[in-house]
């Protein structure tokens, strides 16, 4: 199956994003199709090379990026909702790309599912 | 699901008041732009949401764009499947002459049965 992936929240803040991936993740290992992953609200956050969390904590931005890498996962970031968080293409991390809105609708229409990660 | 020609049909669900988080507001521009992309879509209004469609929306003291008259305008993007939950309304004191569009009114069970209709569900 083909799934589009949309994300709400930033990351360490809210579970969302830890589901997604973990979602994500399984959903891959069972040789299903990740189409798209949308970041939207202050799920943008998620993209930002400048995050640093402790050592011992997950790195939510690293790790989405390995997916994409290893994935050829999309990592699509809302242009509006970025530029309004101080999201730019400056510091984005690798793998993430900004564009539009219509990239989720697009993959809202082509993807068998749509899942929303978000409150 | 109905692909007929590349249409899908597309739910909003809107929980959340209109102010004190981004989240109304964020929804209304993905509602516009799925309009754009021609499908078929409909909003609903559950909890909270419903306070979007409030008449008389004063937003000066918070320094915040009152975006409400967006919501006037969404016939002529063809957008005129508004969805409100009944018990959502009643709960708040609300009656559709509260309301500053013409919507259409559900009861709980009714919303369910058309949420179970689409093809695609954003909630926010």
């Amino acid at each position: 199956m083909k799934f589009g992936i949309l994300i709400n929240e930033g990351p360490y803040q809210h579970q969302a994003s830890d589901s997604a991936y973990l979602f994500c993740k399984a959903a891959l290992e069972k040789g299903h199709e990740i189409s798209r992953v949308f970041f939207y609200n202050d799920g943008v956050n998620n993209s930002t090379k400048l995050t640093e969390p402790p050592q011992d904590d997950r790195n939510i931005v690293q790790r989405w990026s390995k997916m994409g890498e290893e994935h050829g996962v999309d990592l699509v970031v809302c242009v509006a909702a970025a530029l309004r968080r101080g999201i730019r293409d400056e510091n984005l991390a690798p793998g993430f790309r900004i564009s539009g809105l219509g990239q989720l609708v697009e993959v809202g229409i082509q993807a068998d599912r749509l899942v929303v990660f978000g409150d | 699901m109905s692909e007929e020609g590349g249409i899908k049909k597309f739910m909003f669900v809107n929980r959340k008041a209109p102010y004190g988080t981004v989240y109304a507001l964020e929804s209304l521009e993905v509602v516009l732009i799925t309009a754009a992309f021609d499908q078929d879509v409909s909003l609903a209004f559950l909890d909270d949401g419903v306070y979007q469609l409030k008449k008389g929306q004063q937003t000066k003291g918070i320094e915040t764009k009152n975006f409400s008259p967006t919501f006037r305008a969404l016939d002529g993007y063809d957008i005129e499947k508004l969805y409100v939950e009944r018990e959502a309304m009643e709960e708040r004191g609300l009656t559709e002459a509260d309301l500053l569009v013409d919507v259409i009114v559900l009861s709980r069970v009714e919303m369910g049965e058309l949420m179970e209709q689409q093809d695609v569900v954003l909630s926010c």
